[in-house]
């Protein structure tokens, strides 16, 4: 273990990205994600890495798409106006393949919306922000420790499956400051760049995929002679106009992150035991709603809470079986409700779902939580 | 007989999809003839491109190849550079590429002095949708979506790179291969960027709207049009309508982007990590 | 032993930097310390307020509920912030800054920027002024340990200045709880 330290959330992310093995750094100053980019410039350069500013966020994120085709582990950050930017290219990531890893440090929308106050609204955004069919891994950090371990995961996740990967911050663990202790570099697993199984000559071709369904594609500049696109592409990775392969890479897309899906859902329980309710809460709001639960069962009621760390792909499985458990779930997230309707698909109608939402730039108080379940405890009534 | 440049292309990918008398393929050769007369290994060169017409010759080019997304050629490019500079890192785009959805990225990397050998195909038009006005379709040209002849007024992409700090700046033709070869052998000769406006004929989508004759005459109207840069030079202004100067129309010396990073590693104290 | 702190003033008077090294310096004696802030988007000169909790245990809701010390730099901070202050609580406010206390039962006056100015030169170090007199009026951290939290985070041709701000605050604070 590492000595106790200070940390900022934005700070964690950075260093956090570091450690895993990440050497390049593309993006453009927005509130309230900039401390990762004035980090990513101090500290890249001092372990002979690269940190460029673009000039806006579509170009950072082409920047860090041509870094890690070169063979680079990449990561760009940004905040609302500019995540919407970067969809084109995040798109482009899944389509070729390429790993990545973008941070949203939310903020209130739409638009410029309220630059410096916390938000939970990208929660659809980071699903299903890009055009077309395309899987998704976003992860939302609920300590400064947490967004060390979650940058790290994220810059594996994005390795292994050679995907983009969110970094769904927000502005409450973004800015927070708290006491850390980080783990030592030799504990951290890293994922390393997937390398081609064979050479030019016995017929390599980069988009073939491997047992788990992932291609090996090779960095620019290692003589293979490869193509990327954006086009749907066969295993050579050169376009085709066929429905057949169309539907394929599309499937494949989609199933690579599908059969890791359980392995890459990462929730916690709290006070679930004997729970006859739940709330379900992410990022920076879980902190509140874990307190709100603290105070429900000190006033006696039998309530728990599930925290999902990924966001993207949705923990369906444990939802359904939340639901086979518990008579309610109450969703508190900060925004007009997003999330919950993922929830309320997954629950099927097997329980009572209700949602506690706020969206006024201020998080919330345990208290606002405490009485949506006293409300869900009542049965929906005030 | 094998002609020594066939080597830098993917048998297999041709023949190209462009049109008959289409002036991408002559620019894509003079690329490769460039290379070759460069001795630049096929292991050690990216071609990178955007989206339209001109953007589809990666494909065709043996090298490492990446077919950017619409107008994200120079970033994707820029990237590539700074994560490896040993690779010679070429763009191959077009007018509306390079120009339009670009624009500001085209701006910025002549501004950074990025080690990038950009060749823009400037065909005026946009060819892979059947023919809409680009930034570049010259003022009054017909275009499906300037259908009474275009009132935007034109960029001058080479004056447009060297004001914003493009180190190289060159121009010719499809009609001038020899000297299109020579202009892009002296962009990779540069270190920094360089930019070289080839012009090509498109018969298809501009020419045919605008009753511009065959791909022979159109490539005619270029030798007729195109004056070299010294002789321009001494040209009164009344006679420089309807043409264009050709040649290396701007060269300094400048850092390059990757090279002024290596001070900011050295400072920094990550040298040797 | 929670406490509850929140530092209030105007953007660009340094009450976030002043949170930060205290939060800092209660880490640095192993208790637990979350810091936060929030601002407008207005860089300067809007109402400031950086909050910061300390406890043994972990800490879960980020922000302060009900402060168990409110420091305010300017009458807009005070009157804006110390509204939910524990009944038994403390404020702290700049005496010159703030020429309408607000009616508190244990307020606690000290002419933090006036201090700056005249015995450590510049009304800068203000919130080094404040975090000195916060240090002794709470017996939170050590005066050691502030000391070198705050060493490590300013610039180091500033120190000698800093530690002299902390010393007259520390001093005042003294003067001004007798």
């Amino acid at each position: 273990m590492t000595e106790a330290r200070l940390m900022q959330g934005n700070e964690a992310c950075a260093e956090g990205a570091i450690a895993a093995g990440v050497s390049f750094f593309g993006g453009y100053p927005i509130t309230p994600s900039t401390e990762i980019a004035e980090g990513m410039a101090k500290m890249l350069p001092a372990i002979g890495g690269k940190f460029v500013q673009m000039e806006d966020e579509i170009a950072s994120m082409g920047v860090v798409l041509g870094a890690s085709l070169a063979g680079k582990k990449a990561l760009t950050a940004s905040s609302g106006p500019g995540i919407s930017l970067k969809q084109e290219l995040i798109g482009y990531a899944a389509c070729a393949e390429i790993p990545v890893v973008i941070v949203n440090v939310q903020r209130v929308g739409p638009s410029t919306g309220q630059p410096t106050a916390p938000s939970q609204g990208d929660v659809m955004q980071a699903r299903w922000g890009t055009h077309g069919d395309h899987p998704m891994i976003a992860l939302s950090p609920w300590s400064v420790r947490e967004a060390y371990d979650a940058a790290v995961m994220a810059v594996n996740y994005s390795e292994r499956f050679r995907t983009p990967v969110i970094l769904l911050m927000d502005e409450i663990i973004g800015h927070l400051r708290e006491k850390v202790v980080l783990p030592e570099a030799k504990d951290i697993k890293i994922y390393p760049r997937r390398k081609p199984a064979c050479s030019r000559a016995e017929g390599y071709q980069p988009y073939t995929p491997d047992k788990d369904l992932v291609p090996n594609v090779a960095n620019f500049g290692e003589g293979y002679h490869i193509h990327v696109t954006g086009l749907i592409h066969d295993e050579t990775g050169f376009p085709v106009g066929s429905p057949k392969i169309t539907e394929e890479a599309i499937d494949r897309l989609h199933q690579k992150i599908e059969i890791a899906r359980d392995e890459i859902t990462h929730t916690e329980e709290y006070f679930m035991d004997d729970a006859e309710y739940a709330v379900i809460a992410f990022g920076g709001t879980a902190r509140t709603a874990y307190e709100a639960v603290k105070n429900a069962r000190a006033k006696g009621q039998k309530v728990g809470m599930v925290r999902l760390m990924t966001i993207w792909p949705f923990a369906d499985k444990i939802v359904k079986a939340l639901a086979a458990k518990v008579k309610g779930i109450l969703v508190a997230e900060l925004n007009y409700g997003q999330l919950v309707h993922e929830v309320e698909r997954a629950v099927a109608g097997k329980c009572d779902v209700q949602l506690c939402a706020k969206y006024n730039m201020e998080i919330f108080e345990p208290q606002e939580i405490e009485s949506g379940i006293d409300k869900l405890c009542a049965g929906g009534k005030d | 007989m094998e002609r020594s440049y066939e080597k830098y292309f993917r048998q297999n990918r041709l023949p190209h999809l462009w049109c008959p008398g289409c002036g991408n393929g002559i620019a894509m050769k003079a690329i490769v003839q460039a290379i070759e007369k460069k001795g630049l290994s096929q292991d050690n060169t990216v071609i990178v491109s955007g989206i339209g017409c001109s953007s589809r010759a990666s494909g065709y080019m043996d090298f490492d190849t990446l077919h950017t997304a619409h107008g994200r050629a120079i970033p994707f490019a820029t990237g590539i550079k700074l994560a490896n500079p040993e690779l010679n890192v070429i763009v191959i785009t077009g007018d509306g590429d390079c120009t339009a959805i670009g624009g500001n990225h085209f701006i910025h990397g002549c501004r950074r002095n990025i080690d990038l050998t950009v060749v823009l195909f400037n065909n005026n038009i946009y060819g892979m949708t059947g023919g809409q006005a680009s930034p570049m379709t010259p003022l009054g040209k017909k275009a499906t979506t300037a259908p009474y002849g275009s009132i935007d007024r034109t960029f001058d992409a080479a004056r447009l790179a060297e004001a914003a700090g493009a180190t190289y700046v060159a121009r010719s033709t499809a009609y001038h291969v020899q000297h299109l070869t020579d202009m892009i052998v002296q962009g990779l000769d540069n270190q920094g960027f360089s930019f070289i406006e080839a012009m090509v004929q498109c018969p298809t989508a501009y020419g045919r709207k605008n009753k511009m004759g065959s791909a022979a005459d159109m490539m005619k109207d270029m030798q007729e049009s195109a004056v070299m840069k010294a002789a321009w030079d001494k040209l009164a202004a009344d006679k420089k309508e309807h043409k264009f100067p050709i040649g290396v129309l701007y060269k300094e010396d400048g850092l390059d982007y990757a090279t002024a990073y290596e001070a900011v590693i050295e400072t920094a104290g990550g040298k040797n990590k | 032993m929670r406490k509850q702190l929140r530092l209030s003033g105007s953007g660009g008077q340094g009450v976030i930097t002043a949170a930060i090294i205290f939060a800092e310096a209660a880490v640095k004696e192993g208790k637990e310390a979350v810091q936060s802030q929030s601002y407008g988007p207005e860089a300067r000169g809007g109402a400031s307020k950086s909050e910061v909790i300390i406890d043994d245990a972990p800490i879960y809701h980020p922000h302060v509920q009900q402060p168990d010390l409110v420091l305010a730099l300017t009458q807009k901070a005070a009157e804006k912030y110390y509204g939910d202050l524990h009944e038994d609580g403390i404020l702290v406010l700049d005496e010159d800054l703030v020429p309408e206390p607000p009616k508190f039962k244990n307020t606690i006056r000290i002419p933090i920027t006036k201090l700056a100015v005249e015995q450590v030169g510049k009304s800068l170090f203000a919130n080094i002024v404040a975090l000195g007199a916060l240090v002794r009026i709470t017996g939170l951290v050590d005066f050691e340990t502030i000391k070198s939290s705050v060493a490590k985070r300013v610039p180091p041709h500033t120190v000698e200045k800093n530690m002299q701000a902390l010393q007259v605050g520390w001093d005042a604070a003294g003067k001004a709880v007798k």
